[in-house]
């Protein structure tokens, strides 16, 4: 068996990645215009209940049939004046990147993941020094492993709150009353 | 239990010693193993002491997790110039030219092909192309300070870019930010993603960081401090860093690898 090479140590994302990381489009996982796009949308919060406005939200996912292979194209760049060129409009990536807003307010359109009731969120911010993975549960299902080993009120952080007909809320407060389920891989 | 908050006003020797009695107490036959990254909390770093969570973090041992793959990109996400940071623009930029490589692995040493690499930072002034950095340096009108590639076969990355300036922030008094150049990092896997900092080997403002320093150990610090490659640097054009990075985490690979022996 190889060593495991000792990995290199996690940062903060600072500030000021705002000219750098999101991108046109980040937000509009779900192909343009398709019936089935859902909203999936909330604040983050600090410690002192109050909004965070320079938080980065990544949101990773399965597609509708299940796939985990995600595609390319997040991120397109036009190659003739290498500005940012949206989505292609078509394609599924399972990739949403979004920085929070003045407000502390974020948003992605998507499609219903295939296969599991939740899409996988990784949160960054200034303060933070490792970002942090939760989970946004579009429905709680009881033979969930992770919504299983949670009490009651711990899991209610990962539920997202649907707003019918087609969005769902889901807040994340980093510390303190409420604070949301936060998870480690290892 | 929460770390309490350092007081205001704190100078940069009141400072040095907060870190060095960080590094002490994860030094301490009771503190947790592998600090490979920084603390959830880490008081010397005071931004974080409103927005770290209290409750450890729940594992999650779960062969199906989504989580153990991740987002693929491709050609059509970055263009052949988006690694050069000094020809976005009609003018040249300001400052010293330098190339940054290096190879990213997973833990087994394997390479990380096709991934997305994205970097940013301040431009040679210390100044970020951001409205809200209000330092008192100028902005260069030849410099955004972002770039992107895809590593290579071999897992290799490489920027040209000019090497940013120090910059003051307001975490204590006379607080400087060693130069640095951000960056971030996709596996195979979501949960190998990695936002980090790479630092100039040498810069006198390397003890004094607190940033730098929530990485309490001293060998995995090293780790984000880059080499200077002579070989790397180009006649009469831009001096050479090399800078390799391991991403940390399981995915599927690993796990499947695990599952073979």
């Amino acid at each position: 068996m190889t060593p495991l090479h000792a990995p290199t140590p996690s940062q903060t994302i600072g500030p000021f990645y705002g000219n750098a990381l999101p991108f046109a489009d980040g937000g509009e996982i779900a192909p343009r215009a398709h019936p089935d796009a859902i909203t999936l949308h909330g604040y983050v919060y600090d410690g002192a209940a109050e909004p965070v406005p320079d938080a980065l939200v990544e949101i990773w996912q399965p597609a509708p049939d299940g796939s985990r292979a995600g595609a390319h194209g997040s991120l397109r760049r036009d190659p003739a004046t290498g500005r940012a060129a949206g989505r292609d409009g078509v394609t599924f990536t399972g990739f949403g990147r979004v920085p929070t807003d003045a407000d502390g307010h974020w948003a992605v359109r998507t499609l219903p993941p295939g296969g599991v009731p939740y899409l996988s969120v990784a949160l960054f911010a200034r303060g933070l020094l490792h970002h942090l993975y939760t989970r946004a549960y579009l429905r709680d299902e009881p033979a969930d492993r992770l919504l299983a080993s949670l009490d009651a009120g711990r899991r209610a952080t990962l539920l997202a709150l649907p707003e019918p007909p087609r969005a769902y809320r889901f807040d994340m407060r980093l510390q303190g009353e409420g604070e949301t389920v936060f998870l480690g891989f290892s | 239990m929460t770390p309490l908050p350092l007081p205001d006003g704190l100078t940069q020797q009141e400072m040095d010693a907060e870190l060095a009695k960080a590094e002490e107490a994860a030094r301490a036959p009771a503190a947790p193993t592998a600090p490979y990254h920084p603390p959830i909390a880490y008081p010397p770093y005071r931004s974080t002491h409103h927005r770290t969570p209290h409750a450890p973090l729940v594992a999650v041992r779960d062969p199906e997790a989504v989580e153990l793959t991740g987002p693929v990109f491709g050609g059509t996400d970055v263009t052949a110039l988006d690694h050069d940071l000094t020809r976005q623009h009609a003018g040249e930029p300001i400052g010293e030219r330098i190339t940054v490589t290096g190879r990213v692995l997973d833990r087994r040493g394997r390479p990380v092909r096709g991934q997305l690499v994205e970097l940013w930072q301040a431009n040679s002034a210390g100044r970020y192309a951001h409205r809200l950095d209000q330092h008192l340096a100028p902005l260069d009108p030849n410099f955004t300070g972002f770039g992107r590639c895809l590593t290579d076969d071999d897992g290799t990355y490489s920027f040209t870019t000019v090497r940013p300036g120090a910059y003051p922030w307001r975490n204590h008094i006379n607080a400087w930010r060693p130069a640095h150049l951000h960056f971030s990092f996709f596996g195979t896997a979501f949960t190998q993603r990695l936002v980090t900092q790479m630092y100039f080997p040498g810069d006198p403002l390397l003890p004094h960081d607190p940033v730098l320093h929530s990485v309490t150990d001293e060998a995995a610090r090293a780790r984000l401090v880059a080499a200077y490659d002579h070989g790397l640097s180009v006649p009469e054009w831009s001096l050479g860093y090399r800078w390799d990075v391991v991403l940390d985490g399981p995915s599927a690979t690993l796990t499947e690898e695990d599952h073979a022996r």
